[in-house]
């Protein structure tokens, strides 16, 4: 009853347009992180905090703190174009986990540093709660654009391209916020960065899993 | 020597589907039917009955015809089908296990429940047959619409696509098709 497989062949021959070739994965990733630096070099100094972020600067493991987390943002972005297209390695998937331990574990450190200091008394959910809308509300916008940019390869398995695209934008939106944290690093902080990078991987990856968002059924 | 005989093959279908992306037809036929024993063996390896294996394999020339717009010529085609053709026979596997949850077994089927509402699954089932004999009958435009929206649950653009014909077109063969089955059935 339904069409052979030669007559699907003949229909689709039919059916073959010309299309236009994607361009390299990391082309596209490029202009997508490119795109996000000049909205960011827009967006930041509307409510960053320079002589802050000066004084943190100071500190060597801040910047550790600092880049880990950037570079978690740029390979997870990386390797979410890559993963896209079929063929491509697996081993992609690994990209963001070096730096991302570094962010993990240079914030787990000052964390410690801190506690060790001045003990429990940072931790009130008041002040880390901006933190969390912050994160969440960079995340929206970036998550948006990095989809509509994802889905025109209209990825076959797009869970595992979602999850480490969410990674990514969780984390550079973790990298906009400490133009303006003025929160000491306290676990309860770390805490809730974490919550929110989490729910921001599980809020794209959940969405991925609709046919007519990102994968190839679109 | 088979070694080269595959390298030459590769090389041969990159080309092929490099002028698939421009446009050539011809190129785009001979490809996708020279891959077609590919794409069986990698069905095979997830689907056990030949029908499915033969879902399977259009399904996934349905996908290669989706995304073939992300291929790079200079990256060997295999990979790139491999991939493909693995994720969609897995993807079948899933929708099958999630479709037969909800199926009724052959110890239950002639059971008649206290409740009308009950015995529709079955009622529904023993009336395929009669289904597949009045869809058979239909004109070839309205038995392609049927089979496109209905059997293989395409999307109306897809069967745009598949069929050459109007989404307007489509939508109106259907119609008329499930109006005439209606009719048929009901007169049995």
């Amino acid at each position: 009853m339904a069409p052979s497989t030669d007559q699907l062949i003949e229909r689709l021959a039919a059916n073959a347009d010309p299309v236009q070739r994607l361009r390299p994965p990391l082309v596209r990733a490029s202009l997508w992180l490119l795109a996000v630096a000049a909205a960011a070099a827009i967006v930041v100094p509307f409510f960053a905090n320079f002589a802050l972020f000066d004084a943190k600067l100071q500190d060597g493991k801040f910047i550790l703190e600092l880049a880990g987390t950037l570079l978690t943002g740029i390979a997870a972005v990386i390797a979410a174009f890559y993963l896209s297209i079929p063929g491509r390695s697996p081993a992609w998937m690994l990209l963001p986990i070096p730096p991302l331990v570094l962010w993990l574990a240079s914030s787990g450190y000052n964390c410690y540093r801190e506690w060790v200091v001045y003990g429990t008394s940072g931790w009130h959910l008041g002040e880390t709660a901006g933190c969390f809308g912050t994160i969440i509300g960079f995340s929206v916008p970036l998550g948006v654009a990095l989809i509509v940019m994802l889905r025109r390869a209209r990825p076959v398995a797009p869970v595992p391209v979602a999850a480490l695209g969410g990674l990514g934008v969780a984390a550079i939106s973790a990298f906009l916020l400490q133009f303006n944290h003025d929160v000491d690093a306290s676990f309860l902080d770390l805490g809730v960065h974490a919550l929110a990078v989490a729910i921001v991987v599980l809020a794209i990856s959940a969405m991925a899993r609709q046919p007519r968002l990102l994968s190839v059924e679109q | 020597m088979a070694e080269k005989q595959d390298s030459g093959k590769e090389q041969e279908w990159s080309r092929l589907m490099a002028a698939a992306q421009e446009g050539d037809r011809t190129a785009y036929e001979r490809l996708l039917r020279e891959i077609v024993p590919l794409l069986r063996a990698i069905a095979g390896r997830w689907h056990r009955r030949p029908d499915r294996v033969e879902d399977v394999v259009q399904d996934i020339l349905l996908t290669i015809h989706r995304v073939r717009h992300t291929y790079d010529p200079a990256r060997p085609l295999s990979h790139w089908l491999a991939t493909i053709a693995k994720r969609r026979a897995i993807d079948a596997l899933r929708r099958r296990g999630r479709t037969e949850k909800f199926e009724i077994s052959d110890e239950q089927a002639y059971v008649t429940f206290a409740d009308p509402a009950a015995n529709k699954a079955v009622a529904t089932r023993d009336q395929a047959p009669a289904l597949g004999a009045a869809i058979s009958v239909l004109p070839e435009s309205q038995r392609q619409a049927v089979e496109l929206l209905k059997l293989r649950e395409l999307s109306l653009a897809e069967a745009a696509k598949v069929s050459g014909k109007s989404i307007s077109a489509l939508k109106v063969n259907v119609h008329r098709a499930i109006k005439s089955l209606r009719a048929q059935l009901k007169g049995e």
